[in-house]
């Protein structure tokens, strides 16, 4: 392949791509998420069913669909009449649906999430769903769609065509384009790309290096993680397009070692690209060469900070430095370099292909093209979403997500992990960009969103997002080392019950000297959860201070567990048989009671109390147990 | 268990593959690892030899990023995810139950060498919280009395040991 033209690997490309589409064949979601819920399971039934029933049709493990809730997912592409999607596919329905729908032409709609053409009644019609209303998909078109161990899947639909282009732009031209385009980093501050890659295009010192951030350590965040499983060859051509533009020749993918499958579909298509003259010397005949190695990160939050990052390639301690000098001017091992996020490369080789206008023309007037988001939680559809900078988090969270799971009621959401804030029902109508979140006390960060309901407690969420970043802070700075850990502290006085009224200023105090005195973004931003939670959240404080109780009945000190003596049913010994410290009198015939001095509050009797009876609760404060029943009546039919 | 001239003959064909810049400490301290299953001093002595760096940075690397650990784990590892989705759907009470059942506490491998237990920040699966792993599998929702009977065929030596 390296002598043919960019034009000829199209072409074989898109025929081979299109002979796909004319035949039968079968996705299955097996990034990371997929894999977890038994989506290569799934594959080893489809594979045994098809050769049982002597049949060739590929199945090609794709990436993630966006719908994780859904997984394993699987399509069964069919070009006359229907591609139909099943959701939540185990090995035991692999059969009926081979044979059914691969085999014969039983739809199986009793199965289906739903057809990807319209026209059946019984099954939902998925362009229609209430999610597609709102999203809109630039940088995961095709995730879920393309084998992404396969660069023809990726070239037959557009791929590398912008390096192919940005290869007859003078560099300078490349740069104009993205500053056109209005795109803003995606790893979180939201820094113009476009001033990033004049920089590092204008500093004289040679080499230079372009680095992918793809150390994503934010816990609830995994798109960037999807977009390398998915469509790793997207985040590749945006470096090379970045080594053209800034005049690097060599890369470097820092992604983190706890994504196996990230790291050898990076792998793989490197190699690919490589062979087909995409990667490496002279490519595509344009006399620029340019080459990308991984680096896998060991591991450290505090790493997604590019200065962090820069010091663990070189080998030593995650610690940010001081800046200036900017990467741009004195970065990998002194020299210029190009940091961005996974995403923002991967918007790049579209935005040269169908020019700025194809991402300028969405989102708002300061926060250009998509925002991508993973929404975790309380969520009915937890999985991806990726809409238009300035949709709300109510269409976010309601129409994509599908609301509160369990008919529970909406406290919170959480955006941008330890470093974001909670924020309140009265909030989710504001737009999500940058600048409106960070107003609200929050941040885009990584786009991780986690929603919370009420039998959440926010003093408890703030105490866990703290209790990280205190073990994520590198100690380099007094204020993040040791105010983190005061501010912990002191989260834990109050969910434990000993928390003072005067404790809520000095919160407040601390995590202002916090933000004040810490370098990087780690220290100035761990205090967000609690300042937002201080804010949106003030009575969920004072009542664990004052009343002792949490509401939300999660703070183990404030909560006892007790069996409704109306609910329990005398035959059941359910609780009684698991109950680890044996705090749970009542033989056979008599109604249960919770022995208070026993009871280590591990939660088991609630977990196998029959779902019928329902009969073991919570209860705050501790105060408000009921005086326990005569022992005559806990034995009366 | 790797018996140790057998360790030390995987660290220094480890050590031949690589040069001695010290971009490479965190690579050799990650093959390390995949080798022999945690960093042993040895190593990071042979390693601090090879780069020539004091020890003390190999030791402050080494402490210094989640990844590494510096002793061998349990023939059953078990990680708990404690990241936010976990934690909000009672990711706590799964560690204390595992805890609890095995006598041991996060970050620590029982004196037999059965099991081993740790947290993590977030394994990336959140809609199947709170979630545990044991070895590579992965055991979705669970719950104080799921985590409990989990452990049975491991506890009865009826599961195989678990890949690390």
């Amino acid at each position: 392949m390296p002598n043919m033209s960019f034009a000829a690997i199209k072409e074989k490309a898109q025929a081979e791509w299109e002979a796909l589409q004319g035949s039968t064949h079968i996705l299955v979601s097996s990034a990371t998420c997929g894999r977890a819920a038994g989506a290569l399971d799934v594959v080893d039934a489809l594979s045994s069913e098809l050769a049982r029933q002597g049949l060739e049709t590929p199945i090609i493990q794709v990436g993630c669909m966006e719908l994780c809730y859904a997984d394993p997912l699987v399509i069964i592409r069919k070009p006359d009449p229907m591609s139909i999607a099943y959701a939540n596919v185990t090995p035991e329905l692999v059969p009926r649906i081979v044979e059914g729908y691969v085999a014969g032409d039983d739809p199986c709609l009793e199965l289906a999430l739903g057809t990807f053409e319209g026209g059946e009644d019984e099954a939902a019609y998925i362009p229609e769903l209430p999610r597609y209303e709102h999203e809109l998909r630039l940088v995961l078109r095709r995730c879920g769609y393309i084998d992404p161990e396969n660069i023809k899947h990726y070239i037959a639909t557009g791929g590398y065509s912008g390096l192919d282009t940005a290869l007859k732009m003078p560099p300078g031209d490349v740069i104009a384009e993205l500053k056109r385009s209005g795109l803003r980093g995606r790893g979180g501050a939201g820094f113009p790309t476009h001033r990033k890659w004049e920089q590092c295009r204008e500093a004289e010192a040679r080499p230079k290096y372009v680095i992918c951030n793809a150390d994503e350590g934010d816990p609830g965040a995994f798109m960037d993680r999807v977009v390398l499983e998915s469509d790793p060859h997207q985040v590749i051509e945006g470096m090379v397009i970045a080594g053209y533009a800034v005049g690097a020749e060599r890369g470097y993918i820092y992604v983190r070692a706890e994504y196996p499958l990230a790291i050898k579909r990076v792998q793989i298509a490197l190699k690919q690209a490589a062979e087909a003259g995409l990667l490496g010397g002279d490519i595509l005949g344009s006399g620029f060469g340019f080459d990308i190695e991984i680096a896998a990160g060991a591991g450290a939050f505090v790493s997604g900070e590019s200065t962090a990052l820069v010091a663990a390639m070189e080998g030593r301690r995650s610690e940010p430095r001081t800046r200036p000098p900017r990467l741009a001017e004195a970065g990998l091992w002194g020299r210029p370099t190009l940091l961005n996020n996974v995403k923002t490369f991967a918007y790049v080789p579209s935005i040269i292909h169908h020019g700025a206008e194809w991402f300028a023309s969405s989102g708002t007037e300061g926060s250009r093209g998509t925002a991508v988001f993973t929404l975790a939680g309380k969520v009915v559809n937890t999985g991806l979403a990726e809409v238009p900078m300035g949709t709300t988090l109510r269409q976010l969270i309601y129409d994509i997500g599908g609301g509160i799971s369990k008919d529970r009621q909406f406290k919170a959401v959480q955006i941008g992990g330890p470093s974001g804030g909670c924020l309140p029902e009265g909030l989710l109508d504001i737009p999500i960009d940058y600048d409106s979140l960070r107003e609200a006390g929050s941040m885009m960060g990584s786009g991780g969103m986690i929603v919370m309901d009420e039998d959440n407690c926010m003093v408890d969420a703030a105490r866990f997002f703290l209790d990280f970043s205190t073990r994520e802070s590198c100690g380099k700075c007094t204020t993040c080392r040791l105010g983190t850990l005061q501010m912990l502290h002191i989260l834990e006085e109050i969910t434990a019950g000993r928390g003072k009224m005067k404790d809520i200023e000095l919160l407040q105090q601390l995590a202002e000297d916090v933000k004040a005195g810490s370098l990087c973004g780690l220290g100035r931003t761990a205090p967000n959860p609690v300042l937002t939670t201080l804010r949106y959240f003030r009575d969920e404080y004072e009542a664990h201070i004052r009343d002792k109780t949490c509401a939300a009945r999660v703070c183990t000190d404030l909560i006892v567990y007790y069996i409704l003596p109306d609910r329990c049913d005398r035959a059941c010994e359910h609780c009684v048989l698991t109950c680890p410290t044996d705090a749970i009198k009542g033989g056979k015939g008599e109604v249960k009671v919770i022995d208070q001095e026993k009871c280590t509050k591990c939660s088991t009797c609630l977990d196998v109390c029959p779902p019928e009876y329902d009969a073991v609760v919570k209860l705050s404060p501790v105060s408000s147990l009921p005086s326990p029943e005569p022992s005559e009546r806990r034995s009366k039919k | 268990m790797i018996a140790k001239d057998q360790s030390g003959q995987a660290l220094s064909e480890i050590l031949s593959s690589h040069t001695k810049d010290r971009g490479n400490l965190i690579p050799l301290l990650q093959e390390t690892q995949a080798k022999l299953g945690y960093v042993p001093r040895e190593a990071m002595q042979a390693i601090s030899d090879f780069l020539g760096i004091p020890r003390v940075e190999v030791w402050g690397v080494a402490t210094f990023y989640n990844q590494f650990r510096l002793k061998p784990l349990g023939r059953h590892h078990i990680v708990v995810c404690m990241g936010t989705a976990c934690h909000l759907a009672g990711g706590r009470l799964i560690m204390e139950a595992l805890e609890r059942e095995l006598e041991i506490k996060a970050g620590e491998t029982g004196a037999d060498g059965n099991f081993s237990l740790e947290r993590v920040a977030c394994i990336g699966c959140c809609m199947l919280a709170p979630v545990a792993l044991i070895g590579d599998k992965v055991f979705p929702r669970m719950t104080p009395f799921k985590a409990e009977e989990a452990l049975i065929p491991y506890k009865r030596g009826e599961a195989k040991d678990t890949e690390q």
